[in-house]
């Protein structure tokens, strides 16, 4: 397929991982300890383990699977309070595919519908406006979620609905922003990290600038990726490069998507409508300050949390839960003491677990491989 | 029931069937009373089902099919019997409709145990208000499937449900055919060195029922597969009689059935990425939609585990039958890991292919 196979090609796959291969001995601190890398988008830990990398790769490199995938790391109040507003009478509630089996303390959006609630799965929130438009008897709601990727496209979803007088669409807001994370992350006192892998298409909007504190300040190179496994590959080896030259800089990979300053009409969009948070919640990180956003006060009539009574309730991570230090690669996703027990993609009891973009479910889902079972017999019949 | 005891037919041929006259409510809607047991509903059986389906058996009009044991014995020496239910949404889509599904669907449960399939049961759930018409349609073409698999619709059911009480039409059909002697296959006979392989594109069904939903904006021209793959079988037995394993592909799609290979026969699986026959138009609506061809349904692709000295032969001969010209040989059995399907993936990685939680659900960016 055009433009898709090319990123896939398994010769280039080798030539990459040879020159990978090579670099890793120029790195001083190998052979003392692992190679640690986090990859922080979600869509990055989907690919490594969709197309076998994590197989591939030496093992003097392991991946840190990072808190970039925004159905995860959505706290289990915010997904009682969306449940809460899906079970009104007058509410149809309307979500991406994935948002739908995360678990509140009481029940999922699927659950809810099971039960009777209106819960439809669009693929932008246009798809919801339309729902709007043609069901004016109904309120309906969008679950806003998501990073800088699906910002933009919620904010002008809220300006065409303004533009157009929709009474009856609003937006349950919990976008949240990843630079404020990253920047926890770094500041762990348990850190585990050499380098990262940025988030191609968060990039894509917020531009590569953002990121120069981690080169800068935090020391650590870190080059903005694309999703394909050779935009993987070749984006481990710049940050390897980076490392075995002693460089600390903010590389681009993913130019064919990623302009150096980002998409200014999105970013406009995003001010438009949107206002930082002074703090928002993160399963399995906690509280983060300036990581989330809210709908501004003037396009309050459009913002759920404005429009109908919200609980509102903190409820606290399992405590058996290790997720934190999964996402700052202290403990990988089966080691954690429920792995595969109490949490598993049926019933996730961690942030992780949850959307097949989690580290979690990832590793339960396509596993780890014994090596022995990994690379004999790759001769077809 | 289906039957209504003493009534008889007056043997239209198919595609005969009247209009439904004296109906008390609405002659083109089905209504409660086509349910109820009364005259509207013997109205319908009478005109519209028996003249479609057609055949000695059912225009007997018995509680019940009467099927003579001696020609059942002449297919071979075992009874095969198997039960399916339709509820798609929607009940019309690129490449056919609920009514041909409901007859291919339970005419390959029966061909994958290497059954000759010879008669159908057809129990319709229909909800008040369904177009006559519609319906009509949806019957011919379960007639017309039955026909191209060689089997009869002899006994059935008709309910009709409140408005809002079932989404417009449900079919249950259940089926029974007769083994062939001497073959015996099993999701437990699977071994170490057997080949793996499948008849040709995987995922058409899926996708072709995503998109005839209308809700992705998305176009693409992709038929669903649904096909009676009993002949195929046959074709294939005669080439190979020793055939260890055979399923078909339905929901859960590919991955799901070599799961369930590799968990009865406690074996490993190891599928190649690049040998699976994917449509381009397949693969780029799961690369927008992110969604994994392994999981999406079919109805007529077989995946068949098979002896590795006659898999080459054995995909030879499928490929010149009609509905095997794909025919691939798409990965072979291991013995470890236990239980487990092993994706060699087109960039050189390996990953598991494990069988899915629920449905798939698209994800977020």
């Amino acid at each position: 397929m055009k433009f898709v196979d090319e990123f896939r090609d398994p010769q280039k796959a080798r030539i990459l991982l040879q020159e990978i291969q090579g670099l890793i001995k120029r790195i001083p601190i190998c052979g003392e300890r692992p190679i640690w890398i986090m990859e922080v988008c979600g869509g990055h830990t989907h690919t490594i383990f969709r197309s076998g990398l994590n197989n591939m790769l030496p093992k003097e490199v392991e991946f840190i699977h990072g808190p970039g995938c925004p159905v995860c790391v959505l706290p289990r109040g915010r997904v009682d309070d969306c449940v809460d507003l899906a079970e009104r009478e007058e509410v149809i509630m309307t979500t991406f595919g994935d948002a739908m089996r995360v678990t509140g303390s009481r029940k999922s959006l699927l659950q809810a519908k099971a039960e009777g609630a209106d819960v439809r799965m669009v693929y932008s929130p246009l798809d919801a406006l339309q729902l709007a438009r043609v069901n004016r008897d109904k309120e309906v709601v969008f679950f806003g979620l998501g990073f800088e990727t699906t910002m933009p496209s919620t904010a002008l979803t809220i300006l065409q609905a303004k533009q157009e007088g929709i009474k009856n669409f609003s937006i349950f807001c919990n976008h949240i922003t990843i630079i404020p994370t990253i920047k926890a992350i770094l500041d762990s006192p348990d850190l585990h990290l050499d380098g990262f892998l940025g988030p191609g298409h968060v990039s894509m909007v917020i531009g590569m600038e953002p990121y120069a504190f981690i080169a800068e300040y935090y020391r650590k190179p870190i080059t903005i990726a694309g999703f394909e496994p050779l935009d993987i590959l070749q984006s481990v080896w710049m940050v390897l490069k980076q490392l075995a030259e002693g460089r600390c800089e903010v590389e681009n990979q993913y130019t064919r998507i990623v302009p150096p300053y980002g998409n200014s009409q999105a970013l406009q969009a995003i001010q438009e409508v949107f206002e930082l948070r002074e703090f928002f919640e993160w399963r399995g990180l906690g509280s983060i300050d300036h990581s989330g956003v809210r709908v501004r006060e003037e396009f309050s009539t459009f913002d759920a949390e404005q429009k109908f009574p919200i609980p509102n309730l903190k409820i606290a991570d399992p405590t058996s839960c290790q997720c934190g230090e999964v996402l700052k690669g202290v403990i990988k996703p089966s080691q954690c003491k429920v792995f595969g027990t109490a949490c598993t993609p049926q019933n996730p009891l961690g942030a992780l677990m949850v959307s097949t973009e989690g580290a979690c479910a990832a590793y339960y889902n396509y596993g780890w491989i014994p090596e022995e079972d990994l690379h004999p017999a790759r001769s077809s019949v | 029931m289906l039957n209504p005891g003493s009534l008889t037919s007056s043997q239209p041929g198919f595609g005969r069937a009247k209009p439904l006259v004296g109906s008390t409510i609405n002659d083109q809607r089905i209504t409660l009373a086509h349910g109820s047991g009364g005259k509207a509903m013997r109205e319908l059986i009478q005109n519209l089902l028996v003249p479609i389906f057609n055949n000695p058996i059912l225009e007997a009009l018995e509680d019940q099919a009467t099927i003579p044991l001696g020609e059942l014995l002449q297919h071979g020496d075992r009874l095969a019997f198997t039960t399916d239910s339709y509820v798609v949404d929607p009940l019309f889509f690129p490449g056919g409709n609920i009514g041909e599904l409901a007859v291919n669907g339970t005419v390959n449960d029966l061909a994958v145990s290497g059954a000759h399939p010879l008669f159908l049961s057809c129990g319709l759930v229909i909800e008040e208000g369904f177009p006559l018409d519609t319906l009509t349609q949806i019957v011919r073409s379960m007639k017309h499937a039955a026909d191209r698999a060689g089997v009869s619709i002899v006994t059935g059911d008709t309910k009709v449900v409140e408005k809002g009480s079932a989404d417009k039409l449900f079919i249950n059909t259940a089926g029974i055919g007769v083994i062939r002697e001497g073959v015996s296959i099993a999701a437990t006979k699977a071994q170490p060195g057997d080949a793996i392989i499948t008849n040709g594109f995987i995922g058409d069904h899926g996708v072709a029922i995503l998109l005839a939903r209308n809700e992705l904006a998305l176009e693409a021209n992709v038929q669903s597969d649904t096909q009676p793959v009993h002949d195929l079988v046959f074709h294939m037995l005669d080439v190979c009689s020793n055939i260890h394993c055979l399923r078909d592909a339905t929901r859960g799609g590919l991955a799901t059935v070599l799961n369930e290979f590799a968990s009865a026969s406690n074996v490993s699986i190891q599928i190649d990425e690049p040998h699976l026959p994917i449509r381009e138009s397949v693969r780029g609506a799961c690369e927008i939609l992110g969604l994994d061809p392994l999981y999406l349904a079919n109805e007529g692709k077989i995946v068949a585990v098979v002896p590795s000295e006659k898999a080459r032969e054995l995909v030879d001969a499928m490929r010149e039958h009609p509905i095997g010209k794909d025919s691939a040989i798409i990965g072979r059995v291991k013995e470890s890991p236990v239980g487990t399907v092993m994706l060699v993936t087109t960039f050189g990685g390996t990953r598991i292919v494990d069988t899915l939680v629920g449905d798939q659900l698209p994800r977020i960016c």
